[in-house]
């Protein structure tokens, strides 16, 4: 597969990201999150980024900021995938775990782009429920 | 064709491979197994491939309305093509079940019936045990006990009233 050969230093998952090395330079929030936005601002992104990016992102200790996702969601729109913008909603909501607060603000901050692209959330397909 | 579908009943794995077979080398047949499958993770939101791989009419033209504006899709339609990706959204995903009930009933049922069955060797499978447990036995063993003055300084005979003849109060 091509996919293999790809040069995965590409990515933003690169060296330098979480490992505590004192010697080393720690990354900042701001430079994290500047790397992600990148990441899915990327024109021609394809689909395998798309979920490789967004599958790591979701296996951080975190929960992305809105602008991360708001590029994230732009890059579904260029790739025509409004089940996979969907999914990434869901996926940041069930990231929040417990602290409920953290869902309805990246909606709140979102809420722009989310008209733009004509993005629905789940809830109000509701699909939160079961 | 109609040779090899015949042939096929006989030995599926030699025709495979010989239709397979390009410029002397062959190329392995690549089983369903060790392809991209569908998955529904939290950790893994976006899987490798689609749920829904073969696509109807309808499921295909909803596929080219994407393509345009999503505004102008309805609330069903974005439902559809999240399916379409997609087999169970994040709230079916997570849903608990009551499948713990079965196994710790599943668990105390074995649990019981083992218990039977020790009950049953007791009963039928052990001889009788031997006579140094019969209560008469034990007295004059503890007796013998006391007189020989075993553990006497914080064991039983540092309890026993040798002057009363009864256990120290």
């Amino acid at each position: 597969m091509v996919r293999e050969r790809r040069d995965l230093y590409s990515l933003p998952d690169a060296p330098l990201a979480s490992r505590c090395y004192s010697h080393s330079k720690v990354e900042t929030d701001e430079e994290f999150d500047a790397r992600w936005v990148t990441y899915f601002s990327k024109p021609d992104i394809d689909a395998w980024e798309l979920k490789k990016g967004m599958n790591t992102l979701i296996g951080y200790d975190l929960v992305p900021e809105p602008k991360i996702v708001d590029s994230a969601l732009r890059a579904c729109r260029r790739l025509n995938d409004l089940a996979s913008a969907i999914r990434i909603l869901e996926a940041v909501k069930d990231k929040s775990g417990p602290h409920k607060d953290i869902y309805p603000y990246l909606i709140q901050e979102l809420k722009p782009t989310l008209t733009e692209l004509g993005i629905s959330t789940p809830e109000e397909l509701g699909m939160d429920k079961l | 064709m109609l040779a090899t579908r015949a042939l096929s009943l006989v030995s599926k794995r030699v025709i495979s491979t010989s239709i397979c077979v390009r410029g002397g080398h062959g190329v392995a047949k690549v089983d369903d197994y060790a392809l991209p499958s569908y998955f529904d993770r939290r950790e893994n939101p976006l899987p490798d491939v689609r749920f829904v791989t073969d696509l109807s009419p309808v499921q295909k033209s909803l596929k080219e309305k994407e393509k345009g504006s999503w505004a102008t899709l309805s609330n069903d339609e974005k439902i559809a093509l999240y399916r379409i990706s997609f087999k169970k959204s994040f709230a079916e995903m997570n849903k608990g079940s009551n499948e713990w009930k079965s196994v710790v009933a599943g668990m105390l049922f074995f649990i019981g019936v083992t218990g039977l069955v020790v009950l049953w060797q007791r009963k039928f499978v052990y001889g009788p045990v031997p006579p140094t447990f019969e209560t008469e036995w034990k007295e004059k063993e503890l007796q013998r006990m006391l007189d020989m003055g075993i553990n006497p300084v914080g064991g039983i005979s540092a309890k026993w009233d040798y002057e009363n003849k009864e256990w120290k109060k």
